[in-house]
């Protein structure tokens, strides 16, 4: 503990001490001091045994994550750290994460030309399907960069992107680095910035290409009658071009990647690829938008033998969209196969124009989505070639497998200036073999959900604002009962007093269960306090197991009951 | 700002040769030296809605009058009310104090290709900025969205910001434009 907290103390010194250091070096102009910013997060959570609900509690009785971020800026140079602490690390979170230290720590110096990062940095290409080091912190998921960086832009328009570095694996009061290498390389051009002639056209271009390569010790694996060699160098490549005019956009994305026996695809040595196409048209009102996306053995980490959530380097988008609405959002919530699946989707955005007929007095928005994937048109392979290469790919076309169809369609209307309502209807074919979200139900669960949401301002600054949900699961063809955990409905009650106070109730109802039980009541209800940028949350009750999910990324969370603290600050 | 004076007694020598007490005091030393209020804009590189390279600190410092940064996501409900709500009065804000609005979209890469037709679609006039791994975001120390700064034309540092979105947090940007008004005035 003391030399966690003797580390923590040596790098705000260093960083700030770099700070100075420059002062006389930088010219731009924040003045003579530099400034400094910060964060703060910190939940705990009480837990209570519950049986009906299946609550455990954990041997440390509570749990306790937090967060404080902090960066000196002075002209050019800027320097940060992250603390983390984990004490005992929240359920839900990666059980692995302990102690408390510095968890992120970077100095980035920019001059000209030239921008360079030592230490964490996170990064993204294109989008992100060869190489994305991202945080999503609420669910535990960091795979940030440790090592350099340097961005090179020698004209307008072109960018170039160079970096070696370990990602970030583990938490044990300090950060622990995975055992693979990444080397990354990056470029994209601007056509229209780089080309004079170009810079007012209405038609914008933006061209990109990759290259990400992995290192990691390996020596031999014996499949079947062959004793193979794992490559250490695992290289990926791809190009990337964006093109718009007015408001028409469209995008195409091509990534592959030499054989890399992994976990994620049993050992086998197939070569990885990827495509992801979009296309959309938009003007004031309405907006259309259509994208595609095939994905074959495109699992890229840091180290071969991990799985789930540990070192991704490339990161694949999922084609549905995100809900927010807790049942729809949580029970049946879609992520990418990365080994293998063909998807597209098509959405429609259209604002029935204020004062028309059908619009009414403020307007009306309506947004439709339609989205599917499947698995990938294949044929298994057999004997020693099976062994080796797994599967052959006969076609980019969808397989016979459904792995998600989502249909939805959400109408908003204000009808005065007090009052808002808002219809969502959600249609889910979800293949629980392929996401596998539950552990109730195997195959396709069909699911229906309605969502009415009623907001009243009942006088200045007071408002209340409701949710009524209900999803309803199919009948399962072999024993009759509901599909899954059967049937659910939610009320959700929030008053709010701007801009500083907000007080809500929710009330989860589990019935129509595939055994025929009586339901069950998960009720949980909050008060919280926001002043500016701090904001201190109390809450108590049940929550439901289920899936926890952000910007695509899920984590199983499991059932509580018991007090929820959460205070979170910037400045 | 003049540093904290401090006797040490021979005996408090010994301390300094541990790392912890070492690092505080430089650590301390170079705080005080810094500016603690007036958070600056940071510079990042990020994109607007036509795919064009803002640089995010030079586009502030060359506003003509306050900026209002909003932070938001196409999944996020209480970012889009928020916008909604500001939409029935941005033209006004505009007109009375020059206010300019920037929508920084936090969308990954999974729904980033949606935030061009869901802005035209919803008639918003506001500026978008694309922040699809949030460098923007971190920099600007934001944890969730939405979150909302205002920012003093005059000396291009936040002056005011908000955490969350309840109805009628309209009037409180209203209020804090007129006080930014009213000091310029």
């Amino acid at each position: 503990m003391t030399n966690c907290i003797s580390r923590w103390a040596l790098w705000l010194a260093v960083l700030c001490s770099c700070g100075g250091a420059l002062k006389a070096q930088s010219s731009s102009g924040d003045g003579e001091q530099g400034y400094i910013t910060g964060n703060v997060q910190v939940t705990m959570q009480s837990y209570n045994a519950d049986s009906l609900i299946g609550a455990l509690v954990p041997p440390g009785k509570t749990g306790f994550n937090a967060f404080g971020n902090l960066i000196y800026t002075k002209g050019d140079f800027s320097a940060g750290l992250r603390y983390e602490s984990y004490l005992n690390p929240l359920l839900g979170f990666p059980g692995r994460f302990h102690g408390t230290g510095i968890g992120y720590r970077f100095a980035r110096y920019k001059k000209g030309q030239f921008d360079v990062t030592i230490g964490n940095f996170y990064e993204q290409f294109g989008s992100g399907m060869l190489l994305r080091a991202y945080e999503e912190r609420n669910l535990g998921i960091d795979n940030a960069l440790d090592g350099f960086r340097l961005i090179w832009r020698p004209v307008d328009g072109l960018v170039v992107k160079g970096l070696y570095g370990k990602q970030r694996m583990d938490f044990d009061s300090r950060l622990i680095n995975g055992p693979g290498i990444v080397r990354a390389f990056d470029a994209e051009l601007d056509v229209n910035t780089l080309i004079t002639s170009l810079h007012d056209s209405k038609t914008r271009i933006t061209l990109g290409g990759s290259f990400v390569s992995r290192f990691q010790a390996g020596s031999t694996l014996s499949v079947d009658t062959l004793v193979l060699e794992v490559p250490q160098n695992v290289g990926a490549w791809g190009y990337r071009a964006n093109v718009q005019h007015k408001g028409f956009q469209a995008s195409l994305e091509y990534v592959t990647k030499i054989n890399d026996p992994n976990a994620d695809n049993t050992y086998t040595y197939r070569r990885g690829e990827g495509v992801l196409i979009g296309a959309g048209w938009s003007t004031k009102g309405f907006g259309v938008t259509f994208s595609g996306k095939a994905v074959d053995n495109m699992s890229f980490r840091s180290d071969r033998n991990l799985l789930l959530f540990d070192l991704p380097i490339n990161y694949i988008p999922a084609i549905t969209k995100l809900h927010s609405y807790n049942l729809a959002a949580t029970l049946y919530p879609y992520a990418t196969v990365t080994q293998g699946e063909v998807g597209g989707s098509a959405e429609v955005f259209y604002t029935l124009e204020r004062g028309s007929k059908l619009g009414g007095k403020y307007g009306t928005k309506i947004a439709a989505q339609w989205a599917t994937s499947f698995s990938l048109d294949t044929t298994n392979l057999t004997g020693v070639e099976g062994a080796v290469y797994g599967y052959e790919r006969n076609s980019w076309k969808p397989g016979s497998e459904l792995y998600i169809r989502d249909v939805n369609i959400e109408i908003s209307r204000k009808i005065s200036k007090k009052w808002k309502v808002k219809y969502t209807y959600f249609h889910f074919d979800f293949n629980t073999l392929a996401t596998p979200v539950t552990t109730a139900y195997k195959g396709i669960v069909k699911a229906n959900v309605h969502v009415a949401e009623v907001a009243w301002r009942i006088k200045p600054k007071h408002s209340l604002r409701t949710e009524f949900q209900v999803l309803t699961t199919g009948i399962d063809e072999v024993t009759g009962g509901k599909q899954d955990r059967g049937d659910w409905a939610t009320v959700l009650a929030e008053y709010t007093i701007s801009p500083h106070w907000f007080f809500s109730f929710q009330d989860q109802y589990n019935y129509n269960t595939a055994e025929g039980e009586s339901g069950l009541h998960y009720m949980y209800s909050s008060i919280g306090h926001i002043e500016g940028s701090n904001r201190i949350a109390v809450g108590y009750g049940k929550r439901r197991e289920g899936i926890f999910c952000i910007g695509g990324v899920c984590r199983a969370v499991p059932a509580s009951n018991g007090f929820e603290l959460t205070f979170t600050s910037s400045f | 700002m003049q540093l904290p004076f401090v006797i040490l007694k021979p005996h408090d020598m010994k301390h300094l040769t541990s790392p912890f007490v070492l690092g505080l005091l430089l650590s301390t030393m170079a705080l005080f030296s810094a500016d603690l209020h007036g958070q600056a804009i940071p510079d990042v590189q990020i994109k607007d809605l036509e795919s064009r390279a803002v640089s995010t600190a030079q586009y502030i410092t060359e506003a003509q009058g306050p900026v209002l940064i909003c932070f938001w996501a196409t999944w996020c409900s209480p970012c889009k009310r928020e916008l909604n709500a500001y939409a029935d009065y941005y033209r006004e804000w505009q007109d009375l104090f020059g206010l300019e609005l920037i929508a920084v979209s936090i969308d990954d890469p999974r729904s980033v290709s949606r935030v061009k037709p869901y802005v035209n679609a919803a008639g918003w006039d506001y500026s978008i900025w694309l922040d699809p791994n949030g460098e923007f975001k971190r920099a600007m120390q934001v944890i969730n969205a939405p979150h909302t700064f205002l920012v003093d034309p005059a000396t291009n540092e936040v002056i005011w910001q908000h955490n969350s979105y309840t109805d009628g947090d309209e009037d409180e940007v209203y209020e804090q434009l007129e006080i930014l008004a009213g000091k310029h005035d």
